[in-house]
Parts: C-alpha cells; structure tokens; sequence
C-alpha cells in the first residue's frame, strides 16, 4: 500500500499528460485562458534555469581558455578552442603541485561511489529481511538501534570517529573511505516498508513448499526488491560520489584522493595567482559528469528515491 | 504492522543483521559515546594527562563570545538558505505546474544541480565572485558596489548562501512540485468558476494545501543549512575570513582538527548531537501526522 502510494507520488509528475484526458482539454481551458500568463510562465521559466545553468556554463567556457585569458578580468563569455588539451593536461597530470591526476582521482570516485551504494544496499537488505521476517528476542531492540544513526551524522561525531578509523589503520585506504559510510538507516527503512508490502502467501506458499528462509529471500524477495534498489542506488550513488568530510579526513595520501577532495587541494595550495583556474574548471566539470548523467538518464528512480527516502 | 508468517531459526537473522549492527556499533556508537566521555573531560593534545572536569568544558563554551557568535552565524546562514532556496524553488514549481506539457522539459533542465557535489558548487560561485578574476564579481563592481568575499564578511556570507541556495533548489522544486501536482484540480476549477483570481486561488487554495510540503521542506532545509553545508564552507571561505561564516558544525572541526581542542570539540558535539536529536523528533511528528491522514 505504502509502496503503491510512494510510487504514484514519485510519477506525479506523469500526471501533468494524463490531466488533459481527465479534463477534457487544457487545463487552462476549463479554468482560463491567458495568452499573457502562459507567455510569463514559459518566461519566468526559461530565465530559471538559465541562471541555474549559468555557473556551469562559465565553468565550462574557463576550461576551454588559456590559464592567462582566465586571468583577463573580465573573461570570455565563449568557450575558446583549448577544450582538449586542458581536459587532457587535467586528465593525465592534474592541477598544482598538491593534487593528483584527475583520471586517478576519478577512478577512486567511482570506486567510493560504487562500493557505498552498493554495500548500503546489501547490508540494508539483509537487515530488513531479518527484521521484518523473523521474529527473534533482540528484534526491536535492533531496529531501534539502526533508527538512532539518523540522529548521528558524521559531523557531529567528527573526532571520535576519525580515531576509531585510525586506530584500525584504515587510513588512506578504500576501506576507511567507505566501510564507515555504508551502515544506513534510511535504506533498511524503506526495505522494510517494501518487504511489509509483499504479500504473506509467497511466504505461506515457499515455506509449504519447503523453501528456507534464503532461498525465499533469494528467489522472491531480491527479485520483487528491484526497483526499489534501483532508486536507491541513484541517491546513494551521488551520496558516495558527492562524499566531501569524510574523505578529507581519512585521506592524506594523493593516490586516494576523490576528484571532489581533489578539487579543494587544486585551490587551496597556495597563493591565489598560482590557482591553475583553467585546469581546475576542467576538472569541476568531469567530477560533474558522472552523478549528472545518473540523475538525468535514471530520472525515474531518481525522483523514486528522493521521494522514498524522506519516508 | 507485524508479518503474519515468519520464518524460524535461532541464529539466522541475527546472522542477517550482524554487518549493519558491526558498523553501526564499531562508527556510530563507540565513537558517539567517547565524544560523550570528552566532553566531561579535559585531555591535552598528546593524550598524557586526562581529567574530568564535568559539565566545565560547556560552562566554558557558553561563556565564549566565538561559540555564540558561531551560532549567530549559523542562525542567519540556516534562515537565508531556507528562505530563499524555498522560495526560489516555490516560484519555479508554481509555474512548472501551470507550464503543462512541458512541465517533464524544465523538470529535467532545473533537477541537474542536485547531482553537483557541495563542494564543487562552492568553488563554482568562488570562481565567479572571485574579486580579481570573477565574472559576477566583475558585474556588480560595475554597479559601483564594493566586492570582496575573502575580506568582507557580509560578501563571503552572501557566497556562501548562494552556493548553498543553488545546490538545494532542485530538491526544494521537486517536493513542492509533486505538491502542486497532487492538489485536485476540480478544487482550482471551482474557485474559478466563483470568480477568483490566480494569485487569489494561490494564497486561499494552493498555499494551505501545501503547508504539509512547506514544512516538511523547512525541516530538511534548516537540517541542510546545519550540517550538509560543511563541504560549501571549507571549500568556499574556510569558515573566514575571521569567524564571519564559521557554522557550528565548521567549528568542531576547526576546534577538534586545527586547534586540537579535544574536550570543546566533544562538547560542541554533544550540542550538535542534541540539536539533531531535537530536528529529527520534529520530522518524524511531521510524518506521522502526514500518515494518519
């Protein structure tokens, strides 16, 4: 029921072509039809998301010009003809003396991303399978405990949970850049909200069968689970590649840098005229490109997985 | 809601739980609790010497200027990127709504910057404000208006509430456009019959309608403005210059990390921790009155 109800919310939006078929016509028609509104309408429109697009847009126009006509203040509003040699010197060698390639960086990126998104996934559905469809002493308790970690994001626990991390010498590592991120409340949330959904017969009918509780989780649950997942691991994926806190501090060494670390390294060695603008725009605008084309080509589940996860 | 059927076994499910509750317990618990301990104590940087202290290192926090000025700061930060990203995305949405067909087109084009990390949308708008080479920059100096957010406070607190304005507006848009697209039309299609106005309809139909929406988005945005804007901060201004845009989540890093401060930076933690513990009991009310209905 929940999930019927999350979903119709996620395609509201749909909704907006099925109207004209409930309203016989234009909406406006019934209502009113304004010439004049319609026309401040499309412009109030068009004119947000040119200045949404705007800091892009500069950005990628620095990166397609020389370190000096960045400095030519003001610079050109047209992108040069440097787009190449500038993404591939950021590519292969970075920008400044602090930071590492860009191609390295991003393959970490990915890595972070990926392994969180995914490890969120696995341990939260096997959390839930375990809450919602055993009942054992320590249920409730369990739950409540994995209900608290909303109430401790890392920033507030900054200090204590570096240490711990230290202490295991999960330092520059994959290992400390991900295994703390990936316990997560919201996902074992809206697994099991979605495993309360499916209904008790498969359930009835796999244990009559004498299907065990794995081979249930294995043939129904994981399979009737994907798109949930699939929403899921949009938000998380952009989570895990947007990390910026955490790997600052576990990271010290530039092979494990993620490009969005890295970015902060190209500006803050040292002084302001040193800053290679060029190369870091470049850069800016790779680290852009993975979590915005997830959330442009997976649209669905990602408006899906903003809308179950506040649930 | 409990499952009528369930499986039986005396060690599977607790099998089933155990990576969550190990990560759990080894990165949220153990380190939560020891920044309790902390924060009744007083340690050097070295860890040589530990002495309890108890409620001292809050007495102390509360008596220093800084640590209420980073509040003030916070208080002014979390209201501006409320305020306007909601607004914004309020505007965006109403007419997204009216825009019909194309309504999918500019959903599209406006949800992308959800998908940019803090911290590069922080050096975005650094770049472009940027007094010596920014094209913002450059623009409003043209207006005769002085600009430079790495001496001025007020300069670096209005970068800063841009960046973070810009990366939250597509999740404020896509909540209060579901919410728009939810109200039943037929209620629209009667106020205009009896003769009212779009803006009329707006403020007596749409805006109450959408209440639930707004408050919910409120919560999150203030909870945004509180600890998720870390990364736009240090990118942006490193919580300069002096202390004008140091947030209190900035503040236990900068205390904790740079001046190694180990028993303030816990009890600035502590308050963050009851601060978030008093945000998520608001929210989660919200819901469940949301559920009833």
């Amino acid at each position: 029921m929940e999930e019927i109800a999350t979903a119709a919310a996620a395609d509201a939006t749909k909704s907006a072509r099925r109207r004209p078929l409930r309203g016989g016509g234009r909406r406006e028609g019934m209502v009113e039809n304004r010439p004049f509104l319609d026309f401040i309408t499309h412009a109030v429109l068009i004119l947000g998301v040119a200045i949404i697009a705007f800091p892009v847009y500069i950005t990628f126009v620095a990166s397609t010009i020389t370190a000096e006509e960045v400095l030519a203040a003001p610079m050109s509003l047209v992108p040069g003809p440097h787009l190449i040699e500038n993404y591939r010197e950021a590519w292969l060698r970075g920008a400044g003396n602090s930071a590492a390639p860009v191609g390295q960086m991003m393959m970490n990126s990915l890595v972070t991303a990926l392994v969180i998104a995914i490890g969120k996934i696995a341990i939260s559905l096997l959390s839930a399978f375990a809450i919602v469809y055993f009942n054992f002493p320590l249920r409730k308790f369990f739950f409540w405990m994995i209900f608290v970690t909303l109430m401790l994001p890392v920033e507030v626990r900054i200090l204590p949970t570096y240490k711990v991390v230290s202490d295991l010498g999960m330092l520059d590592s994959y290992t400390g850049l991900t295994l703390p991120l990936i316990a997560s409340a919201t996902a074992t949330f809206l697994f099991r909200q979605f495993f309360l959904t499916i209904p008790d017969e498969l359930a009835e009918a796999a244990r009559i069968d004498g299907a065990g509780p794995m081979r249930f989780f294995w043939d129904v649950v994981v399979p009737m689970s994907k798109t949930s997942m699939a929403a899921l691991f949009v938000i998380q994926f952009i989570y895990g590649w947007n990390q910026y806190l955490w790997p600052l501090i576990v990271t010290t060494r530039e092979d494990y840098y993620t490009v969005v670390i890295g970015i902060k390294r190209m500006i803050a060695g040292g002084g302001e005229a040193s800053v290679e603008w060029h190369l870091v725009m470049a850069t800016a605008i790779l680290a852009m490109l993975p979590p915005a084309f997830v959330v442009i080509l997976m649209q669905r589940w990602f408006v899906k997985g903003l809308v179950d996860t506040e649930k | 809601m409990e499952k009528r059927v369930v499986f039986r076994s005396k060690w599977l499910p607790y099998l089933l739980v155990a990576p969550q509750l190990a990560i759990t317990v080894i990165f949220f618990f153990w380190p939560a609790s020891q920044a309790i301990v902390q924060s009744v104590q007083q340690q050097d940087p070295f860890g040589i010497s530990v002495e309890f202290v108890g409620l001292e290192n809050f007495v102390a926090l509360f008596n220093d200027p800084h640590y209420i000025e980073s509040f003030r700061v916070t208080a002014i930060f979390s209201v501006l990127v409320a305020f306007f990203g909601m607004t914004i995305s309020l505007i965006l949405a109403v007419y997204a709504d009216r825009a019909m067909r194309f309504a999918g087109v500019y959903k599209t084009l406006l949800i992308w910057p959800y998908a940019v990390a803090h911290a590069v949308a922080a050096v975005l708008w650094l770049f472009l404000f940027n007094p010596t080479l920014g094209v913002v920059a450059h623009w409003i100096r043209g207006f005769g208006i002085g600009w430079d957010p790495l001496l001025v406070g007020r300069d670096a607190m209005i970068l800063v509430v841009v960046a973070a304005v810009w990366n939250q507006i597509s999740y404020n848009f896509l909540f209060f456009l579901a919410g728009l697209q939810s109200i039943p039309k037929s209620l629209i299609e009667a106020a205009a019959i009896d003769g009212a106005g779009p803006g009329r309809r707006f403020l007596t139909i749409v805006m109450p309608l959408l209440s639930p929406t707004t408050f919910f988005l409120l919560v999150v945005n203030v909870v945004y403005a509180f600890f998720n804007t870390f990364a736009i901060i240090d990118a942006a201004t490193s919580g300069g210059p002096g202390t004008a845009t140091t947030i209190l989540v900035y503040k236990v890093y900068k205390d904790g990390f740079k001046a190694l401060d180990l028993g303030s930076s816990a009890a600035q933690s502590v308050i963050l921790m009851i601060i978030v513990i008093l945000l998520t009991i608001v929210q989660f009310r919200y819901i469940e009155r949301k559920v009833q209905y």
